[in-house]
């Protein structure tokens, strides 16, 4: 992992939650940060359960409910940061930022009936700006070569690749210029 | 069944190990563990080994264990190959912070590139 390359440039400039807007079929959603609330993370568990297996990536989300609940304390826990897209009651997105060493990995997952809505774009720009806020400095995610609706996406809002020697691309940006005990 | 172990001693790679001494025990598998040098693995192969050599010490297999020089992926197919295994073993991946599943170089090599039958242990 200490290869990995971040961009030099800083991308910094994010509206952080909460947003609120009308999706491309007219319903009014609400991005908000995770409240550490229980219905919050029911909310998760349901939206989790109905997933399309389809969507997986790399394993994640799990198929099962008691494995959806593990990975959600652990995604879920003080040091992450969490946004879900709300349509009224319902998680209809969720998208994360896990700490991993002096970086966060980052994923989004956005529920099928919610797809190709433009949720994912405000989703991304609303966790990045999130970071922005909590002093977040480098994140990296990575994604499927064949997912070019994703890649494109991430690359719009500022990733470059920094990694294409897996099987997955990996992504990175920088969301603040490299702080003085950097030392890669 | 003539089954090929490669470890390198990373997480899922002990995971492999367990997981194919209890099946080799129940089946009856001829069993060979590889010890397969791994850049990226924490444990030197002599630790490895000893690790191996105290799983088998719990079980009643009968488990050939091998150091395997150089390359481990492309030397890990070439041996099943050239000596008529039927499958070859191997960890199925380490987990990303977030809980992703990404395979190693090593998983990667053999899966693209063995004509001999790849189990992932998960």
């Amino acid at each position: 992992m200490t290869d990995r390359r971040y961009p030099a440039e800083v991308t910094a400039d994010f509206e952080p939650p909460p947003v609120s807007f009308e999706d491309r079929s007219g319903r009014t959603i609400t991005i908000r940060a995770y409240d550490g609330s229980e219905s919050a993370r029911e909310s998760l568990v349901d939206m989790y359960t109905a997933f399309d297996p389809a969507d997986r990536a790399q394993g994640i989300p799990p198929g099962q409910e008691s494995q959806i609940r593990r990975w959600l304390e652990t995604i879920l826990a003080d040091d992450c940061l969490n946004i879900i897209a709300w349509d009224g009651d319902t998680a209809a997105g969720h998208a994360t930022l896990v700490p991993d060493g002096d970086a966060y990995e980052l994923a989004i997952f956005v529920l099928q009936a919610y797809q190709e809505a433009g949720i994912g774009t405000h989703l991304i720009e609303a966790l990045l700006g999130y970071g922005v806020e909590n002093d977040i400095e480098k994140v990296w995610l990575t994604v499927e070569r064949w997912n070019r609706p994703a890649v494109g996406l991430y690359k719009k809002v500022g990733f470059e690749t920094s990694n294409a020697e897996s099987f997955e691309l990996e992504m990175a940006i920088r969301l603040a210029p490299e702080s003085d005990d950097d030392s890669e | 069944m003539k089954v090929l172990l490669g470890i390198g001693g990373s997480e899922d790679s002990i995971r492999a190990l367990k997981k194919t001494v209890d099946r080799a025990e129940s089946a009856g598998d001829d069993l060979t563990i590889g010890i397969l040098q791994n850049p990226n693995a924490d444990r030197t192969p002599d630790e490895i080994e000893s690790q191996v050599r105290e799983y088998l010490s719990e079980h009643a297999v009968d488990a050939t264990i091998r150091h395997i020089e150089g390359d481990p992926g492309s030397s890990l197919v070439d041996i099943a190959e050239s000596e008529d295994y039927e499958k070859i073993v191997i960890g199925g991946g380490q987990r990303s912070p977030m809980g992703k599943i990404q395979l190693g170089q090593i998983a990667e090599f053999v899966l693209l590139n063995s004509h001999t039958t790849v189990t992932l242990v998960r």
